[in-house]
């Protein structure tokens, strides 16, 4: 559901930064636990971008998996869920690493006309 | 604004980090400056400025070097008033002509590393020479940029609006029908103003609830997302401008009733406080772990009618310890009154331990001092 609102905000940032040009590919990261679904911005992505510098542009998204680090033994686990178990002591005092991204990596643009 | 000295004609002009302060007031001056600048500054100036690269400066690059180029200046100044301004010191009350000399030699250990031309001026400065070349003949630009950063920023400032002014603010969370408003009615009930709390209720539609809130005798404000499922940072912001809560007070933001959105946008509260009760599952936490991880209390509402139900207390607050193991749970139940002293006594704590604003009128003086 607010993957719409995520998707208007990624075409309002990248075509204010591609100021007019022609932007032929969109390249964002978005971790496999930060509660956004890559499919359903796949899908609002081509209706956001209709009448903006991103119409018809490629969009790339880049899946980071979850990893986290656990706060008693320091061990790294990778995680499925936002939330879950140290593999060697157990502990859920996990701190996560990786996995929470959502952020524009970098967009493709045309040259200038 | 005087294009030749940068001082503006209505308002004080204050050059910080400068040894030679130049700190010039509003002076009406048709002036001519003739002088050649020759002396040598040894100051760092740390400041902020446009450069004049012909291309708009929209992009973030900070100075905030010791800086200084070699320089002739050639202006001349005529002055028609009192003129207090760098390095005069004397009062000129008459208008005259002084063409004065010096010339500026000083060194730049500074280094932008572009050397590029911008033509044209339309494009977003570039981080670097390989961006700027996507930019004029096509390519990959680099932005690594935070999708939800402008909300980020504008919770930031909503935090320091409330902190300012040592309110609490808190962001109850919760699936639709746990029974945050009939939690907040009784909690303003109760607490009788002390402290003060006042309401900002965030629904998809209708004033129902603000209206509700209102019959206690507290302020509230309805903010309704229309399609939206979830308050974002601006929304606070504009409700705490309608709401204008008093010092020192509680502000509960009740948001739209989802266990999803609410969990990624940050509002600039001191907490979330998530709300689940015995009438829903009991690994509620685990189905939603992002909000039950954003949260840093759990109300478990309701417990008057666990008699009635099949729902394993234990397992529950076990189910969110696991998902997030600092959470702090609370058994309340808004009926019966049952669990309330405790989340007072938490709300008051909380309040407590905020740092009040300095007061705005200087406490008076005893005359023996």
């Amino acid at each position: 559901m607010h993957e719409l609102g995520i998707t208007r905000s990624v075409v309002s940032i990248v075509s204010e930064q591609a100021k007019g040009a022609k932007v032929l590919r969109v390249t964002l990261e978005i971790g496999k636990l930060a509660a956004i679904l890559p499919d359903a911005v796949r899908f609002c992505f081509d209706v956001c971008a209709q009448g903006t510098s991103l119409e018809g542009a490629a969009l790339e998204i880049i899946e980071t998996p979850g990893r986290a680090r656990c706060r008693g033994c320091g061990a790294e686990t990778a995680l499925e869920q936002p939330y879950g178990r140290c593999a060697a002591c157990g502990s859920a005092e996990l701190e996560l690493l990786a996995g929470e991204e959502l952020k524009i990596k970098e967009m493709e643009v045309a040259p200038c006309a | 604004m005087c294009v030749v000295c940068g001082c503006s004609d209505n308002a004080k002009v204050t050059y910080s980090g400068m040894r030679a302060a130049h700190d010039h007031d509003p002076h009406p001056h048709p002036h001519v400056h003739a002088h050649d600048h020759g002396h040598s500054h040894g100051h760092d100036h740390d400041h902020d400025h446009d450069h004049e690269h012909g291309h708009d400066a929209a992009h973030p690059h900070d100075h905030g070097h010791p800086h200084s180029h070699p320089h002739t200046h050639d202006h001349e100044h005529e002055h028609g008033a009192e003129h207090d301004g760098p390095g005069h010191g004397h009062t000129h009350d008459r208008p005259h002509r002084h063409p004065h000399r010096h010339e500026h030699d000083h060194d730049h250990p500074h280094d932008h590393g572009h050397d590029h031309d911008h033509g044209d001026g339309e494009h977003p400065h570039a981080r670097d020479a390989a961006t700027l070349h996507a930019w004029r003949h096509g390519g990959t630009v680099a932005l690594e940029q935070e999708i939800l950063s402008k909300n980020q920023l504008i919770a930031e400032r909503n935090r320091g609006w409330l902190e300012g002014r040592g309110i609490l603010a808190l962001n109850l969370v919760s699936s639709p029908g746990s029974g945050k408003t009939t939690l907040l009615e009784r909690t303003i009930r109760d607490l009788g103003g002390d402290p003060v709390v006042s309401v900002i209720e965030g629904d998809q539609a209708t004033v129902n609830d603000a209206e509700r809130i209102r019959a206690t005798g507290c302020d509230a404000v309805q903010i309704n997302t229309g399609t939206g499922c979830h308050l974002e940072a601006d929304m606070l912001a504009q409700g705490l401008r309608r709401l204008d809560p008093p010092p020192h007070s509680v502000v509960m933001i009740e948001n739209v009733g989802n266990l999803v959105c609410p969990a990624l946008f940050d509002l600039g509260e001191h907490a979330k406080v998530v709300i689940l009760s015995v009438t829903e599952g009991e690994d509620k936490p685990a189905k939603y772990p992002h909000m039950f991880r954003a949260a840093s209390v759990m109300l478990l509402n309701k417990i008057d009618l666990l008699p009635h139900l099949r729902f394993d207390v234990a397992r529950c607050i076990a189910c969110a310890r696991e998902v997030n193991p600092g959470i702090h749970v609370m058994q309340v139940s808004a009926y019966s009154g049952e669990g309330l002293q405790e989340w007072y006594a938490w709300l008051r704590d909380r309040l407590g331990s905020r740092p009040l604003a300095p007061p705005l009128t200087r406490p008076s003086v005893p005359a023996a001092l």
